[in-house]
């Protein structure tokens, strides 16, 4: 029986050695990690869409008679307590309490929904006093872009639902694990997202 | 197989010190230019570079004590990513308003907003 | 009901569309009975629809690909016959209306339906075998991206039977592509068509990316992989980068049609000039994806039929790395005419020179390898100097493009046309052909017709320059691009020579298929027995052909560049090993073939604005992507008995052929 070894071809340890293991939880991860961002490229036409376009308001109204950083503050707050409540979450995860982890998503879950709560009644403010995004092409960038971050908070929470259906079955299976962690990658990319929405829409459109 | 563990992957999985400091910090860091745009503190030529200064850190906070950046994880290939995406993003953003604003003076002079 | 869906959204009056549709719809028929015929049904389904293996994904993408150059080569015959006939003053068989609709769809399908499909599945079928893996990172998310990409196609082909297509050129530039001046369903055809195949082909790139960089086979570092799948690797990159910026323009171009916003729109402080900047930071990057792994293509063709390795790989690599970056930065130079001035013209200028630098670094590594080398003229290595003639003289009429005040003359004239389909054809369709010609015996177990290739070659060749060359003529004479009809005797003459160089091709393109057919018929006498019909360098000549589907018995061990032309100078395997591992494999699975049918319901939908049927689709959609996730029967291992059963057989036909 002829060996042929030195340049190629197979490790001949044993038999039937060890297959590389692929690590399955890391490509997920990483592959969360590169979709995020793309998703960061789209965020990104979207924020020059509206810095470019701020000024063509159509003799219509400009940030600055439109926005309430107040209220704006009370969104960034939810969001910003939800990112730790979400951490909080991850510890428990860690740990393995996954009657803990459910009541943090929870958690979680309901901040989310005060955000959208919030940003839905804004919305619908603005759009019943006239300033909706068919009015300017300003308007229609502020909608898009704020209205686009909405909508990733939606399917975020959606996601957050299944992933307590999903633990309910399982618990804290590595799959499930690889799960919780990919939505905490997604949900903390949200709230970097909107740092760059309070500070590029609200704070510089109102100054 | 391996352990729960392996699935939590590059880098520190956090912990309640970490997010409350990162929490804290991100606070301070939305409160102030909040502050500063509403009692309109700075001078308006002022406030774009300073917010977006705040936000900058702001983020870096969020991707150190949220996402678990360190010198170790910026090293894979999450690292290498995410540093591609932002050279991206810089030309992206840079080229983009440089050609918008050249295009809109010289095409449509009448419209240029007060910037 | 219906939404704007009528009977009168069919073209019954236009005898063209009709004849085409009845066509296709017989072919159809036929396809269905030959199906039944030979009792295919079954394993269409369970071994080629629901597959999630690689090598099949990749072959229906290419067999999608060919599908689709038909119809759109189809659009060529008919701009070029058009304009021939149509030059003298008459108007011509083809309507402006219907004129308009043709050299858009003739774009749109041959970049979207079939040079990215046919990259893509090109890549499916040779990147993990090169790598020495069993499959892509994410095995089902890749029979998803097919289905999406399927689901593009259907939808653009169906805008030829029920509705119209854009008229408004591949790009769709506002205002022209707004519901002010194209109220019609044709750019919403667009528009879904594209938005759709876009998640396919960003899902694709994230799946090869994270194939290549976590499953290599062990020692195979970064700088011992490939060429071709440094190019891939780079194209999916460039992927990421870039489509989403379609994405979000497009969707801002729908934000506009159905919700009545102004994001392009003339009215409501709208800028149209965004789109058009937007839209190109994609697609110049975009054609970077395509020529890339053209380019990588070639390395490994010229490296295997010299009998040398590739020269310079090093440079290769860094030159590689260098055009995908340098690619996000010229794409001004599709709008220098835009009015942005002379700074900012200059900048873009210079940068798309600087860009020809790496692509001739390129150039001269694949002559240095030829040079001294043992050349064999097959088909492949014919496709490649034919590549290096062509693709140079396009690559010069770019820089000359690239000189802002040349543009300014020739922007938008037929020469700027030739420039493209000089780069395009040379670089990215020859290509092609040479990869398939390459790799089709590793994907079936025989080669194709020598023969017939070499016929196709020269069809192709031939054509191509007797096709494009009076129309970079006419350009530097003046003559504007998308014409439906004009007036000038001296540009007829070229007109004419031009059409008959694409008949030229179209015997080209006969020529290969009949290739294909005639290899089928003799395929004992054209088999690939040993696997390495070409004496070839990379890892999957040292699988049988066509692979198992487990691709690898065991895992390599990779320890040099082109690891198998070295592992084969010791000499290989020639029984099998003792004892295999079992082998952990990923099962088929229905759902992307699922979710491939609701997500052509919800684009028709949403383009004949069908409002329930979008909302239950959506719905539809969400459902069965959270059904999914439940679903844990996912994979299976394959007993070490079939391997070693597969294996042994394999080594006993090998033997069997040796004298």
């Amino acid at each position: 029986m002829t060996v042929h070894n030195n340049v190629l071809l197979y490790d001949r340890h044993s038999a039937a050695d060890h297959e590389p293991h692929h690590d399955a939880a890391g490509n997920v991860t990483l592959g969360f990690w590169i979709y995020l961002m793309t998703d960061c490229l789209i965020f990104a036409a979207l924020f020059i869409t509206l810095v470019v376009q701020r000024g063509a308001v159509a003799g219509g109204p400009a940030g600055r008679d439109l926005f309430d950083l107040s209220y704006v503050a009370g969104e960034t707050a939810l969001l910003l307590v939800s990112s730790f409540t979400y951490g909080m979450a991850m510890i428990s995860a860690e740990r393995g309490r996954r009657g803990a982890v459910l009541g943090w998503l929870l958690l979680t879950l309901g901040l989310g929904l005060g955000f959208m709560g919030m940003e839905i009644h804004e919305f619908a403010e603005l759009i019943a006093k006239g300033a909706g995004p068919d009015r300017s092409s300003f308007l229609s960038a502020f909608f898009t872009l704020v209205g686009t971050h909405g909508l990733h908070v939606t399917v975020g929470m959606i996601w957050m639902v299944t992933l307590v259906g999903h633990l309910l079955r399982r618990g804290l299976t590595e799959a499930n694990i690889t799960r919780l962690t990919c939505l905490s990658m997604f949900w903390h990319f949200l709230d970097v997202v909107w740092i760059g929405v309070f500070t590029v829409v609200y704070l510089l459109g109102v100054a | 197989m391996h352990g729960s563990h392996t699935a939590t992957h590059s880098g520190a999985h956090g912990n309640v010190r970490s997010y409350s400091i990162g929490f804290v910090l991100s606070v301070i860091l939305t409160a102030l230019p909040f502050g500063l745009v509403m009692t309109g503190s700075l001078p308006k030529d002022q406030l774009a570079p300073v917010c977006m200064a705040f936000a900058a850190v702001q983020i870096v906070v969020h991707l150190v004590y949220f996402l678990h950046m360190n010198s170790r994880s910026v090293r894979s290939w999450n690292g290498a990513a995410m540093a591609f995406t932002g050279i991206i993003l810089t030309i992206l953003i840079v080229g983009t308003l440089w050609v918008m604003y050249h295009m809109n003076m010289n095409m449509m002079p009448g419209m240029m907003p007060p910037q | 009901m219906f939404g704007k869906l009528t009977l009168d959204a069919i073209p019954f009056h236009e005898p063209i569309i009709m004849g085409t549709v009845a066509a296709i719809g017989l072919g159809g028929l036929a396809l269905v009975c030959a199906l039944t015929y030979f009792r295919l049904w079954k394993p269409l389904w369970s071994d080629w629809l629901t597959s999630v293996d690689h090598k099949r994904i990749g072959v229906m993408y290419i067999v999608l690909a060919i599908v689709m150059l038909l119809r759109g080569f189809a659009d060529a015959l008919m701009m070029r016959s058009q304009q021939a006939l149509a030059s003298t003053g008459g108007p011509g068989y083809l309507p402006p209306e219907h004129f308009d609709q043709i050299f858009t769809a003739h774009g749109v399908i041959m970049i979207f339906f079939m040079a990215m499909p046919m990259v893509i599945g090109l890549m499916n079928v040779v990147v993990p075998l090169q790598i020495g893996a069993r499959d892509v990172a994410f095995p089902y998310l890749n029979n998803l991206s097919l289905g999406m990409t399927a689901a593009g196609v259907v939808l653009v082909n169906l805008s030829l039977a029920v509705g119209e297509f854009a008229r408004t050129g591949w790009l769709a530039y506002p205002p022209l592509s707004e519901l002010a001046y194209s109220p019609g369903v044709g750019v919403d055809y667009y528009i879904w068509a594209l938005q759709i195949s876009g998640v396919g082909t960003l899902l694709a790139a994230v799946n090869f990316v994270v194939t290549i960089f976590k499953m290599r086979a062990p020692g195979m570092t970064l700088m011992r992989m490939p060429v071709f799948t440094w190019t891939a690797l780079c194209s999916n990159i460039l992927i990421l980068a870039a489509f989403p910026i379609l994405t979000a323009t497009l969707a801002l171009l729908s934000l506009d049609r159905y919700l009545g916003m102004h994001f392009f729109t003339n009215d409501g402080g709208g800028n149209p000039m965004l789109y058009i900047n937007l839209i190109w930071a994609w697609g110049h990057p975009e054609v970077y994806i395509l020529v890339l792994p053209s380019f990588g293509v070639f390395s490994e063709v010229v490296a295997t039929f010299s009998g040398k390795p590739l020269f310079g790989y090093k440079s290769m690599v860094y030159a590689t790395l260098c055009i995908t970056v340098l690619s996000f930065m010229v794409w001004l130079h599709h709008f220098f005419t835009m009015g942005s001035g002379a700074n900012v013209n200059s900048f873009f200028g210079i940068a798309t020179m600087i860009i020809s630098i790496p692509t001739g670094v390129k150039i001269f590594n694949w002559l240095f390898t030829l040079y001294r080398g043992r050349v064999r003229m097959t088909t492949p290595i014919l496709w490649t100097l034919g590549f290096l003639v062509t693709f140079v003289v396009g690559g010069l009429t770019g820089v000359l493009l690239a000189v802002p005040t040349a543009d300014f003359v020739l922007h938008n004239s037929v020469f700027m046309v030739a420039h493209f389909h000089n780069v395009i054809i040379g670089g990215v369709v020859f290509a092609v052909f040479a990869a398939i010609t390459y790799w089709f015996p590793k994907a079936f177990g025989f080669k194709l017709d020598e023969r017939l290739g070499k016929i196709t070659f020269w069809f192709w060749m031939i054509g191509y320059w007797v096709a494009w060359t009076p129309v970079y003529a006419l350009g530097l004479m003046g003559m504007t691009r998308r014409l439906d009809h004009l007036d000038n005797p001296v540009w007829h003459n070229y007109l004419m020579v031009a059409a008959i160089g694409a008949v030229l091709i179209l015997f080209g393109i006969l020529a290969f298929v009949a290739q294909i057919l005639v290899s089928v018929l003799n395929r004992k006498a054209l088999a690939d027995v040993t696997g390495d019909p070409w004496n070839g360098r990379t890892l999957e000549w040292s699988v049988s052909s066509p692979p198992p589907f487990y691709n690898f018995a065991r895992t390599p061990h990779v320890l040099t560049k082109d690891a198998f032309w070295e592992a084969k100078k010791e000499g290989v395997p020639t029984e099998p090993e003792p004892a295999y591992a079992e082998i952990h494999m990923p099962r088929n699975t229905a759902t992307g073939v699922v979710l491939t049918a609701i997500t052509v319901a919800l684009g028709f939908a949403l383009i004949w604005h069908i409002w329930w049927l979008a909302i239950a689709s959506l719905a539809g959609v969400i459902v069965v992507s959270i059904g999914h996730s439940f679903n844990e029967n996912r994979d299976y291992y394959v007993p070490s008995a079939v391997v070693r059963k597969t294996e042994t057989a394999r080594f006993r036909k090998l033997s069997s052929q040796e004298v």
